[in-house]
């Protein structure tokens, strides 16, 4: 399985990322430089935490107008599994991707320690390889990751089960508890915890491992025969 | 030249931690009287006379300056000083 790694002006997660799918997980990687990426052929595309230009304006805002997201819109609309990860949940929302928005954190500090996180949903590509209702242990590193969406959102959000993950002690008052979203169609995912910080014990965790161990064995299902 | 205003405010009922924070500090210096604090963001661009400058600026905020998601804005056009 090949993973494209996005890289901004900014991204500081991006060799996480890679190390997560590339050494950690076994499977091909490349980081690919916002500017000249060309997202063809890949099976996966992951978007890095960070601070994409500098999280001007607002995070994510300026990074979501750069070419390569028209190639994200592609690549969701044909069903390639899209991961973002902190600025790259930020992105994916400031574009349109997914629905919602983030806020400061209601606290109005950044923060970054282990949070346990639930997962609500294990039937998504992400998330097969966990129980429903599991509870992990991933970090979280953010100043706004406080996710808001209205009342119409949040009912449409429940009612197609995009809601993957809720934090078990909601750090920064995000509405309904809400860590981690898809799309309706189920192949983007956003979330604030880093999973990519969580694939080895010696990092204190390696309960995100699964969800990339979850979208090698989906891709293994569709596109390898006999597996 | 124009000289384009742009108020951004958060949407009412969208929690203004920032907001909070400024008026808890109002409050401490004794201005007891302060209710309420939004705290948002004000540009100034600078840009070329054109018959379509209203719905450009419109535009332009709700495709990136503002957040729909979260935010308001409102801006206004007057009149620049040439460079």
């Amino acid at each position: 399985m090949k993973f494209a790694v996005v890289v901004f002006p900014g991204s500081n997660c991006d060799r996480d990322m890679y190390y997560a799918a590339k050494e950690a997980l076994g499977e091909e990687a490349d980081m690919l430089w916002y500017k000249d990426a060309n997202l063809d052929g890949y099976d996966a595309i992951l978007i890095p935490g960070g601070f994409s230009y500098g999280d001007y304006l607002r995070c994510g805002a300026i990074a979501s107008t750069s070419s390569v997201v028209n190639q994200l819109r592609e690549k969701a609309e044909a069903g390639v599994p899209i991961l973002g990860v902190c600025n790259g949940f930020q992105i994916l929302l400031e574009s349109g991707l997914l629905p919602g928005a983030l806020l400061r954190n209601k606290n109005l500090k950044f923060m970054c320690h282990f949070e346990n996180l639930v997962v609500e949903n294990n039937q998504t590509l992400f998330t097969s390889e966990y129980e429903k209702g599991e509870v992990v242990s991933i970090p979280i590193a953010h100043n706004e990751g406080n996710y808001y969406c209205d009342e119409e959102t949040l009912a449409s959000l429940k009612a197609n089960n995009q809601i993957v993950f809720t934090y078990q002690n909601n750090p920064n008052g995000s509405v309904a508890d809400i860590a981690g979203i898809t799309n309706e169609k189920g192949n983007v995912l956003g979330m604030m915890p880093h999973p990519e910080r969580a694939v080895e014990a010696i990092l204190n965790s390696d309960d995100g491992l699964k969800l990339f161990q979850s979208m090698l064995a989906n891709w293994r299902e569709r596109y390898v025969a006999g597996a | 030249m124009k000289l384009v205003k742009v108020h951004i405010t958060l949407k009412e009922g969208v929690l203004d931690p920032q907001g909070k924070a400024v008026q808890g500090s109002l409050n401490t210096l004794g201005y007891d009287n302060v209710q309420e604090v939004r705290v948002g963001k004000y540009l100034e661009l600078t840009v070329n006379d054109d018959a379509n400058i209203e719905q450009e600026i419109e535009d332009m905020c709700s495709k990136l300056l503002a957040n729909p998601v979260i935010e308001n804005y409102s801006y206004t056009v007057e009149e620049g000083v040439a460079q």
